[in-house]
């Protein structure tokens, strides 16, 4: 119980919510952080998970290579990272990028290969070149899993972001180490509460976009919107029906 | 004109798709290529627009070979329909229409308006323009999609089995519809199915091709009818079931044509007795025409389709 109130009390303190180690500029390294790995991983990772999608080849050795990498243990790979280049904001940085890569990459393809072949076929064989498929066909109706992946990565990378504050000072892991250090558990606990509530907002956000981005074509013809349409259009239906019929009588 | 020069279709597996194949398509005739799984009609088909490209042999267009032309450019000057519409669910049924003239540089304003066009020209209301096609029912997605397949105003008009998955009276409605437009329109048109009935009705040279892409019969519906070559063809048009061999027989109400099964064909009409038989005929619904149950909607409408006789 006293945890809690330790932690409450270190969320309050005004003094933590100012200066260079403070709240708000940890918050924001943290952030900013997140959404640079992110990036990097994705400009990486989507053109790969496009080309895979597309061509239907290659799939194999991206599902061999996204589990090899999610089985490196972060923390180790920033050690190997950190010993190589030293001290500093790229072993994290790369560390967490290895991390964001495998759902981005499978959102990516797997974005394509849930789209129905027909669509593909009819769209090459009424003329378009391969570019024209790739954007204007499957990156919309591919794009809601795309999201999907992103969103998984995010939330992993934000988590394990954390480990910045390893062998930098930096981020919101910073309160997580230095607390553990200095045994102040109500830093460890507030910091980590931190941490949780801004994974919870990336998470509502990313929600938000996943529901956005699905093509109103997919979203729409519900069960009433099907009804509505062929009641509506009944009336010309039914005059091709006669004159279909006369054609049939006058001959 | 196509004309198939001694096509070969190998897929990569060994399977031969089309063998040897020869033929002229004549211009602005329609040409059905029937037959079952596996006879190689799609793979015909699709050789036209280099969706699938020979072994051996060559196809020429107009007399030049299509072997030479580039694929993109060769597919944006045919219609092409499918089976399920294949249409772009993410956009609206008049960018549907709009997206292959729009792709060989048409403004966008007059690319939708041609598209309003077309869609009057298929049967679809405006109205319907701007929803999209998982809100239409399937016969109004399929004539999205021959309005799609007609939008770059093609010499050329490539149907795949296009009215195989909606029900036999939208497809009935379909069947006429395209019988019309070819009326109006004049389109080399190459058809495939696998109904012998379709191809009879819309083709003006029916193929009947059996498995492995070889030709079985070539010729007009009456002269395949009238002449089965062999025994296969018999079978596949129904020649051999007594399907096609009718006769009249009176039950007092009507001359009832009967095929050879004992299976109720239709009623005679146009013989001397016809105005008496009309009233029988309608009566008794509408199934005045031969085979015509598809067509025989539950709809009172007899009376304003022979309204629309007296024109």
């Amino acid at each position: 119980m006293s945890f809690f109130i330790e932690t409450l009390a270190w969320l309050l303190d005004p003094a933590n919510w100012i200066g260079a180690g403070g709240i708000p500029t940890r918050l924001a390294q943290h952030l900013l952080f997140t959404l640079v790995t992110l990036i990097v991983a994705a400009v990486i990772a989507v053109p790969i998970g496009f080309v895979i999608g597309h061509t239907g080849r290659g799939r194999g050795l991206a599902v061999a290579i996204s589990g090899a990498f999610r089985a490196i243990p972060t923390l180790g790979l920033l050690t190997l990272v950190a010993l190589w280049v030293g001290i500093g904001l790229s072993a994290p940085f790369v560390a967490l990028i290895v991390l964001a890569i495998p759902p981005i990459l499978a959102g990516a393809y797997t974005g394509f290969e849930a789209i129905d072949r027909k669509i593909i076929d009819a769209a090459r064989a009424v003329g378009m070149s391969e570019a024209q498929i790739l954007l204007k066909v499957e990156l919309p109706l591919g794009l809601p899993l795309l999201i999907g992946g992103l969103r998984s990565a995010t939330l992993q990378v934000v988590a394990t972001a954390t480990l910045a504050a390893y062998i930098a000072n930096f981020g919101l892991g910073r309160y997580l180490f230095e607390g553990l250090r200095i045994r102040d558990y109500g830093e460890m606990l507030g910091g980590s509460v931190l941490v949780i509530l801004l994974a919870i907002v990336l998470e509502g956000v990313f929600a938000l976009i996943q529901k956005l981005v699905v093509p109103r074509g997919v979203t729409e013809g519900l069960p009433t919107d099907i009804r509505d349409g062929s009641s509506r259009s009944r009336p010309v239906m039914e005059t091709t029906i006669e004159k279909g019929n006369s054609n049939v009588h006058s001959t | 004109m196509i004309e198939f020069h001694a096509v070969t279709n190998r897929f990569p597996d060994g399977t031969l798709a089309v063998d040897d194949f020869s033929l002229v398509l004549p211009s602005y005739k329609t040409t059905v290529f029937v037959g079952t799984s596996g006879s190689g009609k799609t793979t015909l088909l699709r050789m036209i627009n280099r969706m699938v490209d020979p072994t051996s042999g060559s196809i020429d267009i107009d007399g030049a070979d299509i072997g030479t032309l580039e694929p993109v450019k060769l597919r944006r000057g045919i219609g092409y329909v499918m089976q399920n519409s294949g249409l772009l669910p993410h956009r609206k049924v008049i960018d549907n229409v709009a997206t292959v003239p729009m792709l060989r540089g048409m403004p966008k304003k007059r690319a939708r308006e041609e598209a309003l066009q077309l869609l009057d020209t298929v049967g679809l209301d405006r109205s319907l323009a701007n929803r999209y096609p998982s809100q239409l029912s399937g016969g109004q997605q399929q004539r999205v999609g021959v309005a799609r397949g007609l939008a770059v105003n093609p010499n050329i008009l490539l149907m795949d089995e296009p009215f195989g998955a909606v029900d036999p009276i939208v497809r009935a409605e379909l069947q006429q519809e395209l019988l019309r437009l070819q009326r109006e329109l004049g389109k080399t048109v190459v058809f495939v199915t696998h109904d012998i009935d379709e191809a009879f009705l819309l083709g003006d040279q029916v193929v009947i091709l059996r498995t492995g892409g070889k030709v079985a019969q070539v010729g007009s519906p009456a002269e395949i009818l009238a002449n089965p070559i062999d025994e296969f063809v018999a079978t596949f048009v129904g020649a051999d079931r007594g399907k096609r061999s009718l006769h009249v027989e009176n039950h007092g109400d009507g001359d009832i044509v009967v095929d050879e099964t004992g299976r109720l064909a239709g009623v005679l009409v146009g013989s001397s007795t016809t105005s008496s038989r009309a009233s029988a005929a309608s009566q008794s619904g509408s199934e005045s025409q031969c085979g015509s149950e598809s067509k025989a909607g539950p709809r009172g409408p007899g009376a304003s389709a022979q309204g629309g006789d007296s024109r």
